[in-house]
């Protein structure tokens, strides 16, 4: 149930939106496609005052073809990005980790930008966009600003992104090695959010692996690369030794989450398995 | 073609596809007003002081009651008694409702606000400052049993509801098990769960000043017993000034058998404040209040000969009953659990002992099978678990032990050792054919196959029984019932021939409006659609006792056809006048009464128009074609079957995956078999949610930890396959329509099945027993350990 005392407004353009959320700061919310906002509403975790909603600003929605990257509007639902060709092209791990999320109700409404900006550390997308090193794109009423993801999430819900900001797009690269990724996922079986989730790109182009990112959700309070594996796997062929000796050490030194359905030990191990899953779907 | 036996799609499913099901939060009274409550968040606390000041200056709020305002009011009562082994009566402290100085669980009410809109409701409930004085809480019944364990009531000395035994003498079971060639014994948790029903429950309560009556529409699966408990036992008022609406039901599964204590609130309170009330739970509210299932922590021990005959049986309960006594709790895990005790087999000796135990969780009562599922587990995984040990096959080892088959009728009925007797059965019959249907003589070279492959296969038995069409009324009184257990129906032939049927049954998912209208139109011989089947209003229908225990058509519809005896024989008489002939000489089939050997008739809509505009009729005759039954059963009816399940581990994660599921179940004649094919695949969906995905989760402080979907697990429709299902058809003797029932088989046969694969699959590991659910994890570290 939602609190009766809500102003809603829903500005047509980024300009509007930006002066809104720049007037209101912490007194107001963004909505996108309210798929993790207005739970916490119902449940009155959240209770902001005002909520804009910027579903209606034209443009925000859009994935387009931008020479080196594909741009992602930050409106753009999980199901615009699960049938896009040029990223799946460009980054099948968008793709796939797009189709994964949720249930169709919940793609054809949530958000990739609201995804991230909510940064909940067993959502699929901050995997993805660690493995792709995409760039999120801000803007508030004083100016942009681009971050990589690397940059981007900092911890439990936590994120770069600032009050009176909105994430307007982001940005996968189109690279030899995005083109090559994969995303596999163990569902936590109630939410089938990431239990764990594993997203890895390499460049298998020359003679050896290279430009390997090796990206966890679900694992740990803030997603991460893990460099181990990453290096363990750089330099060398895609074959079942190589694969099994990198992923042994997935998720070495991470503070592992652990709750009732997986301890930290046995998601570690679960870290390796789906690691070593995702590199097996990798050419 | 007869429409008995035939899958006449559902009637009611149209305006359920198309959203126009009307549910109780669906109904929108002049002048309502809204309900939001305080909750507890402890498990077990005194309540110092309730400051409501702030929370009622707030705009809308209308009124807010607390424990205070409802003490003057009884307490919700319970249905059940069931008495000590001593003879002592049964601990049964008031159920309040509202929580007046301490509170037994979290979520229990501790004060109501009602408002002008839902939303003041909330945010004046936010605003009742509660000073709680939190106490040590239990909520596992074994260690609420152990000395020094917190007391839930005080008037309930060791937390014991009371204690029960039931079968043969102790002794005997004890020197038969001591003395026995094998003894396979199992300690298990058959974990608590959450019905978890799609429409939550909701009440609207309207006191009517002008006509001084009430209505009340609630979410029920039983309104005439939610009535009856309401006005005799909680508020004192009268049961002709009293309307119970239950309109349509999404799903109940036991869990809206029961009166609650929202349900009176609404009642009193809108007389208090001369308004219309609605309350309708929130999921959350759901989690923490609807009546649980399940939660036994369970000793059982089976003894067997050299060959595999089983000798004896025996079985230590503690049955979890949670803070209250809800409607129906003390029956479910005695006389519905212990008395299952003796399965399919011949077991000579059994004796079971039950504790029923308080502790600061929510109620336990009965769900979706209610203490048969229980006793199927512990004997199912009893019997595959004997067979891993004594190296014997499953299957042989159940054949062994079958009771013989008796049809009721020229055999007599079986007597067990633990009170009932059985109506008919053909036990052999239903493995036979699941196992032809699993090709069991080739699963094993698969299971080999698969383990090449990283995969672990298991395949599991469940051969269960069941009491259904509960219940003959003398036989449940005896037992400790507070109510019979009768149905009634009434058949009205409208003047034009068409007919309203008003069942006492209650229909939330079960189709009664097609399975009804079936026998009715098929034995009347007029289309179905002339028939309507009127369901859950107090004021239409005479009496009912509602839809539980797989008892609506046996119960139910056996009432429908003692009336519809009445219709036929009055109409003959009609017909008789009418066609100047004897009765003894008319026939009646397809709709017409025909004299015999002539082409004389007159039709069923003839008779029905003369019985209402009596013009030319038999002198000293009633006019009217409407006729009222109350049906009690003679005996429970036995529905019986065999269950096989096929998992598969992935030994990588541990997680386990249903590949197959194999179901025959004998129901008894079969109306409609499309519905029974949707009640067993619905049951079985529940029975694996048991085994592989759902239970809760309470902490050390008695706070239930997983009350959201984002954490209990509820299976969905990918985690199953299809479901392989056939049956074979014994008859009951006792009931006029031949039929069982089959509303809780599914959930009562596939748990134990689906467990017993597990463990076939992890048979290679020496384990014998894992906890429900199967975790992944739990999985993963047996094999993992071992290998
Ligand atoms: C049943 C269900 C299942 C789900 N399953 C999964 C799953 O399997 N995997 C998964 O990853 N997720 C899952 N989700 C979450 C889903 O992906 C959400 O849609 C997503 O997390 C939030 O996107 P949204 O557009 O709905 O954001 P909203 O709920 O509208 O907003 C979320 C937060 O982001 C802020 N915000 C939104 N857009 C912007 C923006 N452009 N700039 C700045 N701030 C912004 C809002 O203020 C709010 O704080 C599930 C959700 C549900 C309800």
């Amino acid at each position: 149930m939602i609190p009766s005392q809500i102003a809603y407004q829903k500005p047509e353009s980024l300009e509007e939106a930006l002066n809104c959320v720049g007037d209101l700061g912490d007194m107001c919310k963004i909505l996108a496609g309210g798929h993790s906002l207005i739970p916490v509403m119902k449940l009155r975790l959240a209770d902001p005052e005002n909520l804009v909603d910027i579903t209606g600003i034209p443009g925000l929605k859009e994935i387009s073809d931008a020479g080196d990257s594909i741009s992602i509007g930050a409106c753009a639902t999980h199901a615009d990005i699960a049938n896009s060709r040029p990223i799946h092209s460009a980054a099948p791990m968008v793709s796939k980790a797009a189709s994964m999320i949720g249930d169709i109700q919940v793609r054809n409404f949530g958000t990739i930008g609201g995804s991230i900006a909510h940064a909940d550390p067993s959502a699929d997308w901050p995997a993805v966009l660690l493995a792709a090193d995409a760039s999120i794109n801000m803007q508030s009423r004083s100016g942009s600003r681009s971050v990589k993801a690397s940059e981007f999430f900092l911890g439990l819900f936590m994120t770069a992104l600032q009050t009176g900001e909105i994430i307007t797009s982001i940005d996968i690269p189109k690279s030899a090695a995005n083109a090559n990724s994969n995303y596999e996922k163990f569902a936590q079986p109630a939410s089938r959010f990431a239990l764990v989730g594993c997203a890895v790109a390499a460049d298998n182009s020359g003679d050896a692996l290279a430009d390997v990112r090796v990206a966890f959700n679900g694992v740990s309070a803030t997603p991460f690369r893990d460099g181990g594996v990453e290096s363990a796997l750089t330099g060398s062929g895609l074959n079942d030794e190589s694969i099994s000796a990198a992923c042994g050490v997935a998720a070495d030194g991470v503070d592992v989450m652990s709750d009732h359905f997986a301890s930290s030990a046995y998601r570690k191990s679960m870290a390796a398995v789906f690691a070593k899953r995702a590199l097996k779907g990798l050419s | 073609m007869s429409l008995i036996g035939s899958s006449v799609k559902r009637v009611e499913d149209k305006r359920f596809l198309t959203g126009k099901g009307r549910y109780t939060d669906d109904i929108k009274l002049p002048n309502m007003t809204h309900v939001a409550f305080v909750r507890c968040p402890n498990a077990h606390a005194t309540i110092n002081n309730i400051d409501a000041s702030k929370a009622s200056e707030m705009d809308g709020v209308i009124a807010i009651y607390t424990g205070a305002d409802t003490a003057e009011v009884n307490g919700v009562p319970c249905g059940w008694q069931v008495n000590f082994k001593n003879g002592d009566t049964m601990k049964e402290p008031k159920h309040p409702l509202l929580a007046h100085g301490k509170v037994l669980h979290t979520g229990e009410a501790v004060a109501m606000v009602v408002a002008e809109t839902l939303a003041q409701a909330k945010d004046a409930v936010e605003a009742v400052r509660v000073d709680y004085g939190v106490l040590p809480a239990v909520t596992d019944a074994k260690a609420a049993r152990v000395d020094g364990a917190p007391i839930v009531h005080d008037d309930a000395p060791g937390n014991l509801v009371f204690d029960w035994e039931l079968g043969n003498p102790i002794a005997d079971v004890d020197a038969a098990i001591a003395n026995a060639h094998h003894v396979t014994k199992l300690d298990f948790v058959n974990q608590r769960v959450v019905p978890n029903a799609m429409e939550p429950r909701s009440a609207i309560g309207h006191y009517d000043d002008a006509l001084d009556k009430y209505t009340l529409y609630t979410s029920s699966q039983n309104p005439h017993l939610t009535r009856l408990l309401l006005c005799a036992f909680v508020l004192g008022i009268p049961e002709h000034k009293v309307r119970v609406v239950a309109p349509d039901v999404g799903g109940g599964f036991g869990s809206k058998i029961f009166h609650y204590t929202e349900e009176a609130l609404v009642i009193w309170a809108s007389k208090k404040i001369n308004r219309p009330i609605k309350w309708t739970a929130d999921r959350s509210e759901s989690f923490l209040t609807d009546a649980h299932g399940r939660d036994h922590n369970t000793v059982a021990e089976m003894a067997f000969d050299e060959a595999g005959n089983v000798l004896a049986l025996r079985v230590k309960t503690y049955a979890n009953l949670g803070a209250y006594l809800s409607t129906f709790a003390p029956a479910v895990p005695t006389y519905l659990h212990g008395t299952l005790l003796q399965g399919l087999y011949t077991t000579p000796l059994i004796n079971v002992h039950v504790d029923a135990v308080f502790t600061n969780t929510c109620a336990v009562d009965a769900y979706r099978g209610a203490g048969r599922p229980e006793a199927t587990y512990l004997l199912e995984r009893l019997m595959d678990t004997a067979a891993l040990e004594m190296k014997m096959d499953p299957a042989e080892l159940r054949f062994k032990n079958f009771i013989p088959a008796f049809d009721g009728v020229e055999q007599a009925g079986y007597q067990t050792q633990v009170a009932l007797q059985y109506d008919s059965g053909n036990y052999e019959p239903v493995l036979r054919r699941a196992l032809e249907m699993v090709g069991y003589e080739d699963f094993r070279a698969k299971q080999k196959e698969a383990s090449s492959n990283g995969k672990l296969l298991g395949i599991g038995f469940s051969t269960y029984i069941e009491a259904c069409g509960i219940a003959p009324s003398a036989v449940v009184g005896s037992l400790g019932a507070r109510a019979g257990l009768f149905e009634s129906a009434q058949v009205r032939v409208q003047p034009t021939g068409k007919v309203s049927v008003y069942s006492g049954s209650h229909s939330h998912g079960q189709g009664h409006e097609t399975t009804f209208a079936q026998i009715v139109a098929d034995r009347f011989g007029i289309p179905m659609e002339d028939v309507d089947i009127v369901h859950g209003d107090s004021d239409a229908v005479a009496f009912g006792m509602g839809t539980y225990g797989s008892r609506s058509l046996a119960v139910g519809g056996s009432a429908i056809v003692k009336s519809m005896d009445k219709v036929l024989e009055k109409g003959a008489k009609v017909a008789a006048h009418l066609l100047e002939a004897n009765v003894d000489d008319l026939d009646f089939a397809e709709g017409k009464w025909t004299v015999k050997g002539t082409d004389k008739s007159v039709a069923f809509g003839d008779v029905s128009l003369t019985a209402y505009v009596p013009h030319n009729y038999p002198e000293g005759l009633e006019p009217g074609l409407d006729f009222s039954s109350f049906y009690d059963p003679t005996n429970f009816t036995y529905p019986f079957g065999a269950h096989v399940a096929i998992v598969e581990i992935d030994k990588e994660t541990g997680k386990v995956s249903l590949k197959r599921f194999i179901s025959v179940d004998d129901v008894g004649n079969v109306i409609n078999p499309m519905i029974v094919d949707g009640q067993i695949h619905g049951g079985v969906a529940q029975g694996v949610g048991q085994a592989l995905h759902e239970g809760t989760i309470y902490d050390e402080s008695g706070q239930l930890i997983n009350a959201s979907y984002m954490d209990y697990v509820m299976p969905r429709a990918d985690d199953f396959p299809s479901f392989e299902v056939d049956r074979t058809v014994t008859p009951c003797p006792h009931n006029p329509l031949g039929v069982k029932g089959a509303g809780e088989a599914g959930t009562i046969g596939s748990t134990p099945a689906v467990m017993n694969a597990v463990m076939d699959a992890l048979s290679p590991y020496g384990i014998h027993d894992v906890s429900m659910p199967v975790k992944s994890e739990d999985v993963w570290n047996i094999i993992h350990s071992n290998s």
